[in-house]
């Protein structure tokens, strides 16, 4: 999986409220969602992202609710990874199993600013800053977490029987 | 090597002798469960499975609760899709306005959770049931929408934290504040990924819904689950709300923990988590002066019945101080009508509270008490986030139900040594 985008930076602990307040989760349709996503902390984000972005952030990214909402939101949004120094578990779960990649790397977290420039290399674990030529290196997946991005999510991995 | 309550758990559910954390493995299911906001989601994907049938239409359970009764049209047509669902499924335990109250307190009390299950709901709250020595936990939609087909879901083995318990808790200190100093200490990702596993002797002196109220907020330490010993007091519990036979599983004795922490109850103070994260705890002495302009006293943290009751024992015979709403909502019917029974409805209605049906209503900002900007709330629930009940500018200060209680009365963040 390779992406290529600029980004957009957040902070430490970005909650799940505030990614998708709870006022919009009377609907389950996907482009009304991103039309509110991160409103509470940055009105300026739904107009200003791109398809293909990248979204970086600090630690603790998702945390509180489980509402899958929230990383459906950010990939309609157009956002295409989301690189955090952490991520909470049940965000990152939600996350691998509707296909929206993430990757956790507190050093390119740490050093990416806001408006760079990163290609990423999932698949050989590279991220590089473009803006300032900095390169970072990613943890693999483990294989079972593999298998389901491989194919396309949790429910399709059911679907063609990869898991059972 | 020794396992832990949660792995010993896990490993029995995934039919292994043994497991050792960071392993990944795939778990049967005691119980899959959804409200009226996630399961919407999780019914869509179930759909693209092309499956005509649940796994288990006795272990598949709904509960509208979030925006229940419904608080406009969206919200109707998401409890229609649920309710549809579960009528052409089959699916047993389906909770509607009526019978429904706030999941988390609705599913102990219906004894759909005994000592040694494995359930997962799409609700992070769902932690809440590891206080029965269960193990539960949050998951997502697609999670629910899989455990519904399969009646299985993936989990990486957690390590965990060990919280000693001893001592007792002195009068109007209660689970909440417990849990706050705890997420005060260790923060809101300081059990990222692990098991909290409390045990000591202090655990006799808790009871169940403190232990609840404990567990339910495992989730804001970033915690997989939260876990309690069983003891007397639980087995004595399940006794009395299920026919199911509870499984007790012990860590072994030379189980490992990431960290230990011995937590003496009688040195616990009242405590208020400050906006905007539950980790910003000050004790009830260095709260300062803060007005405020309502308080709720409700939730899956602490809508159960004695949080009502410490309720009502400040608020009898006393005024809620001008300018002030104060909302209490019994986490489910049973607790309400007990609430009727026992007259604390109306003790709250002549102090100038409001009584409502169960919902989670105000906790997530949905109906029932949303804040004007800039307003501020003293609220038993769980989350103070931006935004959590209402404006973006508006505060959230968690609390328990008797220091809640106090503030409605004072109109400030106020312990109840105040006003008794």
């Amino acid at each position: 999986m390779k992406f290529e985008g600029t980004v957009i930076k957040y902070g430490d602990n970005v909650d799940t409220d505030v990614i998708i307040p709870a006022r919009y989760l009377n609907t389950i349709d996907v482009k009304e969602l991103a039309s509110h996503c991160m409103e509470d902390i940055d009105t300026t984000f739904t107009s200003r992202v791109k398809e293909g972005d990248i979204m970086v952030a600090g630690e603790n990214f998702g945390c509180g609710s489980s509402r899958e909402h929230a990383p459906i939101a950010i990939k309609a949004s157009g956002i295409s990874l989301v690189i955090a120094k952490s991520f909470a578990r049940i965000f990152y779960r939600n996350s691998i199993n509707i296909g929206l990649a993430i990757v956790e790397c507190p050093e390119a977290a740490e050093a990416i600013e806001e408006g760079h420039i990163v290609e990423a290399d999932l698949d050989n674990g590279i991220l590089l800053d473009k803006t300032t030529g900095a390169s970072y290196k990613t943890a693999p997946f483990p294989a079972f977490i593999q298998t389901i991005i491989e194919n396309g999510g949790l429910i399709e991995s059911i679907r063609k029987g990869a898991v059972k | 090597m020794g396992m832990t309550m949660t792995q010993k758990i896990l490993a029995a559910h995934a039919g292994l002798d043994s497991v050792e954390a960071g392993q990944l493995i795939l778990v049967n299911l005691d119980r899959v469960l959804g409200n009226d906001i996630t399961s919407p989601v999780a019914i869509r994907e179930f759909d693209k499975l092309g499956i005509d049938k649940v796994y288990d239409k006795d272990k598949v359970t709904m509960v509208m609760d979030h925006f229940a009764p419904n608080k406009d049209i969206k919200a109707a047509t998401q409890c229609k899709m649920c309710r549809d669902f579960c009528a052409e499924k089959e699916v047993t335990h389906f909770y509607d306005v009526g019978q429904m109250g706030i999941e988390h307190a609705l599913l102990p009390e219906k004894g759909l959770v005994v000592s040694g299950d494995v359930v997962i709901g799409a609700d992070s709250h769902t932690c809440t049931y590891g206080a029965l020595g269960a193990f539960s936990t949050g998951v997502g939609s697609t999670d629910m929408a899989c455990g519904m087909a399969i009646g299985k879901a993936w989990f990486k083995v957690p390590s965990a934290i060990k919280f000693e318990l001893k001592g007792k808790l002195n009068p109007y200190v209660s689970g909440k504040d417990v849990i706050l100093h705890i997420i005060g200490m260790i923060g809101v990702d300081g059990a990222l990924y692990r098991s909290m596993e409390f045990t000591g002797e202090g655990v006799a002196s808790l009871s169940i819904s403190d232990r609840l109220t404990m567990t339910n907020m495992a989730i804001e330490a970033g915690a997989k689950n939260g876990i309690f010993e069983v003891d007397e007091q639980t087995l004595a519990y399940i006794a009395e709300h299920s026919n199911r036979k509870p499984v007790v599983y012990k860590a072994d004795e030379d189980a490992v923990y990431d960290e230990t922490y011995v937590i003496d109850l009688s040195e616990i103070k009242s405590t208020v988590a400050f906006p905007h994260l539950p980790e910003n705890t000050r004790t009830i002495d260095n709260v300062g002066d803060v007005k405020i302009d309502q308080v709720v006293i409700g939730s899956c943290t602490n809508g159960f019945y004695r949080d009502i009751e410490e309720a009502a024992s400040i608020f009898k015979g006393k005024k809620v101080a001008k300018n002030v709403r104060a909302i209490i909502i019994p986490a489910t019917q049973d607790i309400y009508l007990k609430a009727m029974e026992n007259g604390l409805l109306k003790i709250f209605i002549e102090a100038g509270c409001i009584v409502s049906t169960p919902t989670c209503g105000p906790c997530l900002g949905g109906h029932m008490g949303i804040l004007a900007a800039g307003e501020r709330a003293v609220s038993t629930t769980n989350r103070n986030f931006v935004g959590r009940m209402g404006h973006p500018t508006s505060e959230v200060y968690l609390a328990s139900p008797a220091v809640a209680a106090a503030s409605a009365i004072t109109g400030k963040i106020s312990g109840p040594e105040e006003v008794m």
